[in-house]
């Protein structure tokens, strides 16, 4: 693909289909949260603070999920530390 | 058996106060004894809309606080025989509204009237959540905008876990898309939503389709529902959505650009 292509294939995109693409994914992803409990965001910020006073982490770096099996709930908690 | 209805959308300035208006009018005119209610309290717009706005005596929050009886609030409409109007109160304390007071109110109106029409405010908090806490369907204002779509998303997700239904694990509330304000040219040449790009984003049925038109504005100019406006292209789409919501199938009109007339052309006139 030549770079006019490159261009002639940007164009083709309306900006409705931007909106329609953009809006999928939000959605998507919004609809994830929702299925979790609400206490998920503050467990998860509470935790980096934690970790923190001994290693410097990020907060995306400490993930928490919550997983339904059967009549059992299991928090998976997943803490990526740095290279050292 | 009473029916509530709420129109409700997330994003404020979408058309719930239209829509309200239209759809509780169009339901009244099919012989349903119907009342609106306005939960948008300190920012009262229905009364206006409606077009009863100097009959207002006592409103929503007198009624819960006992200053009033329904009866007293509730306001007759002057063109039909079966609709009723009950105002928002101005008042600017935002608890006027309680969850056990809105349900008392609920329950009464229940005995008297086929439909209530629950007018929410805009947001996600208090106000429109009392607006759909008790309701059994919902009319789920969207224009066809990012922002909009968005919201619009939000507020199915809270009808279905916040509501009287979902709390007490009965059926789910019945959810309806109605898309207002479409401009079809703009969907045309790509520069808006289709409807079929809304409909596959919030998957749920769609009630209707309501083209942007300069009836709306004209109707609320004169305090008369835009549905009774029976030649406007926006009164006869609220009229259609009215019928499916009482079970009919329609085919969804002014989805296409309309063809300009000769005259139109030459002079540019705007349609
Ligand atoms: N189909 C439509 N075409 C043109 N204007 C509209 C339409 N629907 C609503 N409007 C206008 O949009 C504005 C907001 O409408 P309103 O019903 O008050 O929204 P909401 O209650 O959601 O805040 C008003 O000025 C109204 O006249
Ligand atoms: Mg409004």
């Amino acid at each position: 693909m030549n770079i006019f292509d490159f261009f002639r294939e940007r164009k083709k995109q309306s900006s409705a289909a931007v909106a329609k693409e953009r809006l999928q994914i939000i959605v998507a992803h919004e609809r994830g949260q929702r299925s979790k409990p609400d206490y998920l965001p503050d467990l998860q910020k509470e935790l980096v603070e934690v970790i923190r006073k001994y290693v410097n982490i990020d907060i995306d770096q400490v993930q928490v999920a919550l997983e339904n099996q059967g009549n059992c709930s299991i928090l998976e908690l997943n803490v990526t530390l740095p290279d050292r | 058996m009473a029916k509530i209805l709420v129109v409700t959308s997330g994003k404020g300035g979408v058309g719930k106060t239209t829509t309200s208006a239209a759809i509780g009018t169009g339901l009244a005119l099919r012989g349903h004894k119907t009342v609106i209610v306005d939960f948008d309290v300190g920012l009262r717009n229905l009364d206006l809309i409606m077009g009863c706005e100097r009959r207002v005596v006592y409103d929503f929050v007198n009624v819960i606080n006992g200053e009033a009886t329904l009866t007293q609030a509730l306001i007759k409409d002057k063109r039909l025989e079966n609709l009723y109007v009950l105002a928002a109160s101005q008042t600017r304390d935002k608890d006027a509204l309680t969850l056990e007071g809105v349900g008392k109110v609920m329950d009464e109106l229940r005995e008297s009237f086929e439909y209530i029409v629950c007018d929410s405010p805009a947001g996600i908090e208090k106000g429109a959540h009392l607006a759909m806490y008790f309701a059994d369907e919902a009319i789920v204002v969207t224009n066809p905008e990012v922002s909009s779509v968005r919201d619009s998303d939000r507020m199915l997700g809270l009808l279905a876990s916040k509501s009287r239904r979902a709390e007490q694990g009965e059926e789910p509330i019945k959810e309806h898309l109605l898309l207002t304000r479409y401009n079809p040219e703009r969907v045309s040449k790509g520069e808006m939503l289709g409807v079929e790009d809304v409909e596959e984003i919030l998957a749920i049925r769609l009630l209707g389709v309501i083209p942007e038109s300069q009836a709306v504005l004209k109707a609320s100019n004169q305090g008369v529902p835009v549905i009774l406006d029976e030649q406007s292209d926006a009164g006869q789409a609220y009229s259609d959505a009215v019928d499916r919501l009482l079970g009919k199938e329609l085919p969804h009109r002014f989805l296409d650009v309309q063809k300009k007339g000769l005259l139109q052309r030459l002079f540019g006139g705007r349609e």
